[in-house]
């Protein structure tokens, strides 16, 4: 058995998970903070903080979604039922039974069935959820300095309330795919990959990267 | 290599030719015009001169026996003034006004009851010095159509010198010398204005808080526009006058929505270079954030309590006073609280406001009677948040009529049933009752009352304007009594915190106890292997 080097993640791929991740982060953060769970940067400054990294992320978010459609990557993300079951036996018992992992992970095909529905969800749901509360919350009778009411909502609280939903939800879904990511062949072989692009994969053929899903 | 870094050669020529061209015109000194502050700033820098020199004129180089002649010279030249004057409030102490529910009524300080002293009516002697007319010694006889009546001086002196007489229905103190004041006349400068409205309720600060001895010559601290150190603005500056038509009211004695003065007659609704700023004027008044605290120099009254009126001491009225000189307890009046560097409540307030007229029912006795509601709330697109100060009071009410008891106070002397006079309580309230025509069963209680003054004045500068923490906190928020819509940093739905805890939660406890479980088999594993 020989150890290869295959590449999962491009360069941008990287680039969009890593700035997100920071992001999103900070994103929380001053969030939180304007929530009124604790002071850190003082409200105003939160606010500032918040709104620039808002700008940010949709820049990015903006970026993430060419991408997806001109390499045709958003494919990754069709959720499919086709191996979901082996896949979660697998969290359930064989993980604990240092069971190998059911589905392997290539450039053509880098998640496991739950990871496309959960990523589904995130895109689809979560996501829009959370930027669409956002924009509103933002844009909320805001730019009354030209004359314009664009968007005239009677309240701001089914507004806030959605977004700080969507906050929690995120936060829930951030602790579970960090743990997620110790589930690889060694507790920090995912993160690894996740940094260097690159997975190191005992590989018995010579074609490691045509098909993922070895039944 | 060489293919890469002649590729490399056009991008590095465009990169660098952006950041010459910025660089250039990031120090190239631009000509900015002037800010809307700045240009405002400049305005009211201007000196104005009077047009011309009353000391000359030969109508007013004469001595006057009666105030009332000075007014006919001022007449015999402005003809017609007088007319404006006589329309406005200031002398006819009342405003035609259509109150929702109630229909048309007819309010000013004729026929208002505060609670203060209460009630003018009745004792114009003592209120009338600050009547704009001479000898008003009851609003039911007063000749509103005597034009010679109408103080000009009052409003017009430019000497400093002018008073008005105590107690005497207006007219002026006798050693005042009506030739040098009526050569002096011009446009109405702070002390014109502030000797009555800085001492309404019968001493300085009593009764608005934001409107004092301190604000004839106001530092910037104190008031930013009226800043002797600074824009050194006049009282007519905002409250611009036309026709002897004064713009502004104050809603302890109106009730519509019109002649306003509004920050935004000067500053735009979209002041600040901040959006985020900006948005909050649809529902914040300026006044909120700007005037953070107000009784800045001296304290203002904020509770009185007639019930304790009336106690004498061998025999002789008497007062206690605080270490600053504010007085605490009086024979007269009753027991004073005061308060000095106050922060200002917080109401919706659009604009109109419902007032207890003499005679109207108290409905529930048992909750304090407010006596000038202002209508508002966070749904009403009019209405905005707006700084007050609320002004309480235990007060006389007939226990069985459930009117409030507008007792008889001044008289110029004893035996006429005034309180100030004869110190006998019930004999007040039922002369008091008598003159407002409104009847008395005998029967006298005290009720809670609350007014509202809203704080317009004691603008700060604005790095003391109200900080974004102050409200948007989710302990001791400025305008923690206000619930009625969601504001972020405040406010949370306790459903979605709930929810999201328990989320949080439950993902935390799943990832540990998997973790745990995978760390406990694998150990297990590797034993098993070594055996």
């Amino acid at each position: 058995m020989s150890k290869k080097r295959v590449r999962i993640y491009t360069g941008f791929e990287r680039f969009w998970h890593w700035t997100q991740a920071v992001l999103i982060l900070f994103l929380a953060f001053t969030g939180f903070e304007i929530h009124g769970a604790y002071t850190f940067f003082g409200f105003r400054e939160a606010v500032r903080y918040h709104s620039i990294a808002a700008y940010l992320l949709l820049t990015l978010i903006a970026f993430a979604i060419f991408w997806h459609f001109t390499t045709g990557e958003w494919r990754q993300y069709v959720p499919t039922l086709e191996n979901v079951r082996a896949q979660l036996e697998y969290y359930v018992f064989g993980i604990f039974r240092n069971a190998p992992h059911p589905t392997r992970k290539t450039m053509l095909s880098k998640l496991n069935p739950l990871q496309k529905i959960t990523y589904f969800g995130l895109k689809v749901v979560l996501i829009p959820l959370v930027v669409t509360s956002g924009l509103l919350y933002m844009f909320y009778r805001y730019p009354t300095r030209y004359g314009i009411e664009a968007i005239s909502v009677g309240s701001l609280k089914f507004i806030a309330l959605a977004h700080t939903l969507g906050a929690f939800l995120l936060m829930a879904f951030l602790v579970v795919h960090l743990y997620m990511t110790t589930t690889g062949e060694a507790v920090f072989s995912n993160l690894r990959t996740m940094i260097t692009g690159y997975e190191e994969v005992e590989e018995p053929a010579s074609t490691g990267t045509l098909e993922g899903q070895q039944a | 290599m060489v293919k890469e870094m002649k590729r490399a050669v056009p991008i590095l020529v465009t990169i660098g030719l952006v950041t010459a061209v910025a660089v250039v015109s990031a120090l190239t000194p631009k000509e900015l015009p002037p800010t809307p502050l700045a240009q405002l700033k400049e305005q009211y820098a201007k000196k104005r001169t009077p047009s011309v020199d009353h000391s000359k004129f030969p109508q007013l180089q004469r001595a006057f026996a009666r105030p009332q002649d000075v007014t006919s010279a001022c007449i015999e030249c402005h003809n017609g003034r007088h007319t404006e004057v006589m329309r406005s409030n200031h002398w006819r102490w009342e405003r035609e006004e259509y109150v929702k529910g109630r229909g048309v009524v007819y309010l000013g300080k004729k026929n208002a009851v505060n609670n203060f002293c209460l009630a003018a009516e009745g004792n114009e002697l003592a209120c009338a010095k600050c009547h704009v007319g001479y000898g008003m010694e009851s609003v039911k006889t007063f000749h509103f159509d005597d034009p010679r009546n109408v103080d000009c001086l009052v409003c017009h002196d430019g000497t400093g010198t002018y008073a008005k007489a105590q107690n005497k229905g207006g007219q002026p103190a006798p050693t005042v010398n009506l030739t040098k004041v009526a050569q002096s006349v011009g446009r109405p400068g702070r002390s014109n204005c502030g000797v009555c409205h800085f001492y309404g309720g019968g001493g300085n600060n009593v009764k608005h808080g934001d409107l004092e001895e301190a604000m004839f010559e106001p530092t910037r601290d104190v008031d930013v526009h009226m800043a002797v150190d600074g824009a050194n603005m006049q009282c007519v500056d905002c409250h611009v006058t036309e026709k002897h038509n004064i713009r502004g009211q104050l809603y302890s004695l109106s009730s519509m929505n019109r002649n306003r003065v509004t920050c935004e007659q000067c500053h735009t609704s979209t002041p600040h270079e901040d959006d985020l700023l900006n948005e909050h004027t649809l529902k914040v008044a300026c006044q909120t954030c700007h005037i953070p605290v107000y009784a800045k120099v001296n304290a203002t009254k904020i509770y009185w309590d007639w019930s304790t009126a009336g106690k004498l001491r061998n025999g002789k009225p008497y007062e206690e006073k605080d270490a600053e000189g504010n007085i605490l307890y009086m024979s007269k009046k009753g027991t004073f609280r005061w308060g000095k560097n106050l922060k200002p409540e917080y109401v919706w307030f659009n604009g109109t406001a419902h007032h207890y007229l003499p005679g109207d029912r108290i409905e529930d006795p048992t909750q304090p009677v407010i006596l000038n509601r202002f209508e508002g709330s966070y749904a009403d697109p009019d209405a905005k948040i707006f700084p007050v100060k609320v002004m309480r009071t235990r007060q006389f009410y007939d226990s069985v009529t459930r009117m409030l008891l507008l007792p008889k106070l001044f008289a110029p002397r004893q035996g006429e049933g005034a309180l100030w006079e004869d110190f006998d309580l019930l004999r007040a309230m039922e002369v008091g009752m008598k003159e407002h025509g409104l009847p008395f069963s005998g029967k006298m209680d005290f009720i809670e009352t609350i007014m509202y003054w809203p704080v317009n004045h004691m603008v700060s500068p604005k790095e003391k304007a109200l900080q974004c923490s102050e409200c948007h906190t989710r302990h001791n928020s400025r305008i923690a009594n206000l619930r009625d819509f969601y504001i972020p940093g405040r406010d949370r739905s306790p459903k979605v915190e709930a929810f999201g805890k328990g989320l949080l939660l439950l993902a935390i406890l799943g990832v540990l106890a998997h973790g745990g479980l995978r760390v406990v088999t694998l150990w297990r594993h590797g034993k098993e292997g070594k055996r």
